[in-house]
């Protein structure tokens, strides 16, 4: 037995070190790789996947300015704009984690699958680590699930359907910008109180899951404060004549048209809604009225005069009297001589809130990240205290009732504030049925 | 009643905009053997002509004021009208008619953008297959649509129409009904006279002039007109102008209906493929009857009425008689027998 090599102290010796072998290569490996796209040098790039071509392109082109000043600002150039009120102090105007930051840009062409194919570049060729921005809620949810399976973190840009943190919400995405359920909870009480609880309402939707969760969530709080919906009809998108939708409203029996449309199909609508004398119509004793729920500055200017007095909703205006959009609206105005808009603003405010989530956690990895972000309560960015609900990864915050200005002061000048609808008015349950069928599931590194 | 006298009002002004860019297609194809996939641009152009204008009338003086700023700290500027600095109350009414004023830009200008574009491309696809003239044509609808959107960018710019131009008809009272049942905007009236105007005019010109005649006899047989001595080319490279300058007219005046953006073209190029198709490849009177007819079709599909019994069938009415129509009848409802039929 003296011949036997096998004892029980080498025995120990030789399992611990083959332990420690076959661990080592792992723990290195999964310290390589923890998660994709984790910068190495002293740059980290993001990517901002904006409309620079297509329908949306004057939007996106404010909305990447925005994003090359929040880029300015976290690098310690310019005037430091709202990281100088943001209530989080960890960001010190050194890049993110002391690594200067770095951009690419994608055009979403506002179609989902040229939205997808340019993020998928950044985040693989560019090897972007957050990929942020879009005007519209079809390439949100098409961009938000490539960003889950690819694992990196989607900062969504101007998306207000409520399928983006509802149905269709992902662990890897977040969403400052504010919803329809939102925009429906905040216009009722103003339209009550501005043309009473009986009306009859006739809606014009975009036929895409945009318009019908606006459409869904306009009738049904509408529907709450007394008013009666007496038709929803689909229109084409981008049909650029509605006249042969809008004659049939007059002679509905409707008092109120409501305008489901974004952009282009909403500055024609409304100009044409205008032009068939709906808004001198008397009908049922009372003054036909049009609402456009969702508003944005650049349709203002597209709709010209036509949007004097019309109410709709609007998720920031840079003439909010608030030192962070005046700090804002100051750095925006002297970089680029013109205010920014609501697009700009909340591509502006994720970028920052991105790279705060990152400097707190201490890394880039995605999980880390995502924990910082969900029931972060922050301010100073422009929309007063706010949250961002980790049960859907949707930001609550006052939203505003704006009017179309009736004198305007100057060509910036399109709409008036008319509320600041409270927080507490605009928040509902993550398994509300609006927002109903969506898992967040688990959080994806890409490694 | 109400109802389907609006819709056939609505049919007839969007009829309107398929007939005068179907007419230009239908003389190109006619005279030229050309299929113009960029006639839609020259729709757009044309409505960008009314921004043009708009725009130079609009050229403000401007000073810094010294004692007003930007929300942003910077002085703020006061902008005043050159226009209106130089002609007073002149100015401001030719401001206000900006968009017929327009009129006079778009007529030499787009004659000279069909004529440099059919000496400086379309010629050298003359003898080419159909497909290659609408990829060489498409392509170039999709440049210009480009550089006219680097210069005005994407979004819609409103042209708003005359004051005086600007109010509603009272068809009803006009047609015995109750007052204030059938109202119409008078813009969108003004636009149906107005293509019934050049429609009147092109025929007319093809009709009782020298010039239209040996322009129908090259239509006819091109070489046989070409073997009397007749330079039939250069007659038709001016009627491929006379068609740029119908769609750019169709496009100033369109603009106070659907504000114009880079985009247009393409929306109407399509429809008014449809439109040449359903009338007959190469028939001007096919061309124009059926824009007419798939107006108002598409208007009558858009019903609620209708919509409750064929859901989306405002969507897809033009295409389906587009199909019916080739199925039925492959040369159009009044094309020439043989054309486009094999």
């Amino acid at each position: 037995m003296s011949g036997n090599r096998f004892t029980r102290r080498g025995l120990l010796k030789t399992g611990a070190t083959l332990g420690v072998g076959l661990a080592a290569p792992s723990f290195f490996v999964r310290g390589a790789h923890a998660y994709v796209n984790e910068p190495t040098g002293s740059t980290v790039t993001l990517g901002f996947n904006v409309p620079q071509t297509g329908p949306y392109a004057d939007e996106g082109a404010d909305q990447l300015r925005a994003y090359q000043l929040a880029v300015k600002h976290l690098n310690g150039e310019g005037d430091g704009g709202m990281l100088n009120t943001f209530s989080s102090k960890a960001l010190q105007g050194n890049g993110i984690l002391g690594k200067k930051v770095a951009y690419v840009t994608g055009d979403t062409q506002t179609k989902s699958d040229a939205a997808r194919a340019s993020a998928k570049a950044m985040i693989e060729k560019d090897r972007a680590v957050m990929i942020t921005g879009g005007s519209s809620s079809g390439v949100a949810v098409a961009v938000q699930g490539l960003c889950q399976e690819a694992g990196v973190i989607f900062m969504a840009g101007l998306t207000h359907s409520n399928d983006t943190t509802g149905k269709d919400r992902k662990k890897n995405g977040f969403r400052h910008f504010f919803n329809a359920y939102m925009s429906g909870a905040a216009l009722a009480p103003v339209l009550k109180d501005a043309y009473g609880s009986d009306r009859r309402a006739y809606h014009l939707t975009a036929d895409y899951t945009w318009g019908w969760t606006q459409e869904e969530s306009i009738a049904a709080s509408t529907e709450a404060i007394g008013w009666e919906t007496v038709q929803k009809v689909r229109t084409p998108l981008g049909a650029g004549d509605f006249s042969q939708y809008i004659t049939p409203v007059l002679n509905s029996g409707a008092d109120v048209l409501i305008l489901n449309h974004y952009g282009k199909d909403m500055v024609n609508s409304l100009t044409q809604a205008v032009q068939f004398g709906l808004r001198d119509k008397q009908v049922n004793g009372k003054t036909f009225e049009i609402v456009v729920p969702l508003y944005s500055e650049l349709m203002a200017q597209g709709a010209g005069e036509n949007v004097k007095g019309i109410y709709g909703s609007a998720n920031w205006d840079w003439k909010l009297p608030d030192e962070a959009t005046q700090a804002f609206t100051k750095s925006f105005g002297q970089e680029y001589g013109s205010p920014p808009s609501q697009a700009a603003q909340t591509g502006y405010v994720q970028a920052i809130l991105y790279a705060d989530a990152v400097e707190r956690a201490g890394t880039f990895n995605p999980c880390e990240v995502i924990a910082a972000l969900e029931d972060y309560e922050f301010d100073g960015l422009g929309n007063g205290p706010t949250l961002y609900r980790g049960a859907d990864h949707q930001c609550f915050k006052k939203v505003l009732v704006v009017k179309g200005a009736d004198n305007p002061t100057n060509q910036y000048d399109l709409l008036e504030v008319v509320s600041e609808v409270p927080v507490e008015d605009v928040t509902y349950a993550s398994d509300h049925p609006m927002f109903a069928g969506g898992e967040l599931g688990s959080c994806n590194p890409g490694a | 009643m109400d109802a389907i006298l609006l819709q056939i009002l609505n049919g007839l002004d969007k009829g309107s905009a398929y007939a005068l860019i179907a007419l230009g297609l239908t003389l190109i194809f006619g005279t030229l053997g050309v299929v113009n996939f960029a006639h839609g641009a020259l729709f757009m152009i044309g409505a960008f002509c009314a921004v043009t204008m708009q725009k130079l009338l609009s050229l403000e003086k401007v000073a810094l004021s010294e004692t007003e700023k930007t929300p942003w700290g910077t002085p703020a500027e006061i902008r005043t009208p050159y226009i209106t600095d130089w002609f007073g109350d002149f100015g401001t009414v030719l401001l206000e008619y900006s968009v017929l004023v327009s009129i006079l830009l778009a007529v030499p200008l787009m004659m000279i953008v069909g004529v440099v574009m059919e000496r400086g491309l379309i010629k050298h696809f003359y003898k080419r297959p159909h497909a290659e003239q609408i990829l060489v044509t498409f392509g170039l609808a999709i440049v210009l649509q480009e550089i006219i959107k680097s210069w005005f960018g994407a979004n819609p710019i409103p042209q708003p129409a005359p004051d005086a131009l600007r109010g509603m008809m009272d068809f009803g009272a006009w047609m015995g009904f109750q007052a204030g049942t059938i109202v119409y905007p008078l813009w969108r009236f003004v636009y149906f006279l107005f293509a019934a105007g050049i429609i009147g005019a092109v025929f007319c010109f093809l009709q009782f002039t020298t010039f239209g005649m040996v322009v129908r006899a090259g239509m006819a047989d091109r070489e046989t007109v070409g073997l009397l001595g007749i330079d039939i080319d250069k007659r038709f490279t001016f009627m491929f102008g006379l068609a740029a300058v119908v769609a750019g007219l169709a496009g100033v005046m369109f603009t106070p209906i659907v504000s114009p953006d880079y985009h247009m073209g393409m929306d109407f190029l399509v429809l008014s493929f449809v439109v040449v198709v359903v009338g007959g490849m190469g028939s001007l009177p096919g061309a124009v009857a059926a824009g007419f007819l798939l107006g108002i079709l598409q208007s009558f599909a858009s019903m609620n009425e209708v919509k409750q019994i064929f859901p989306g069938i405002d969507q897809i009415i033009i295409y389906l008689v587009a199909i019916a129509v080739i199925l039925l009848r492959p040369r159009g409802l009044m094309g020439r027998k043989g054309v486009m039929e094999t």
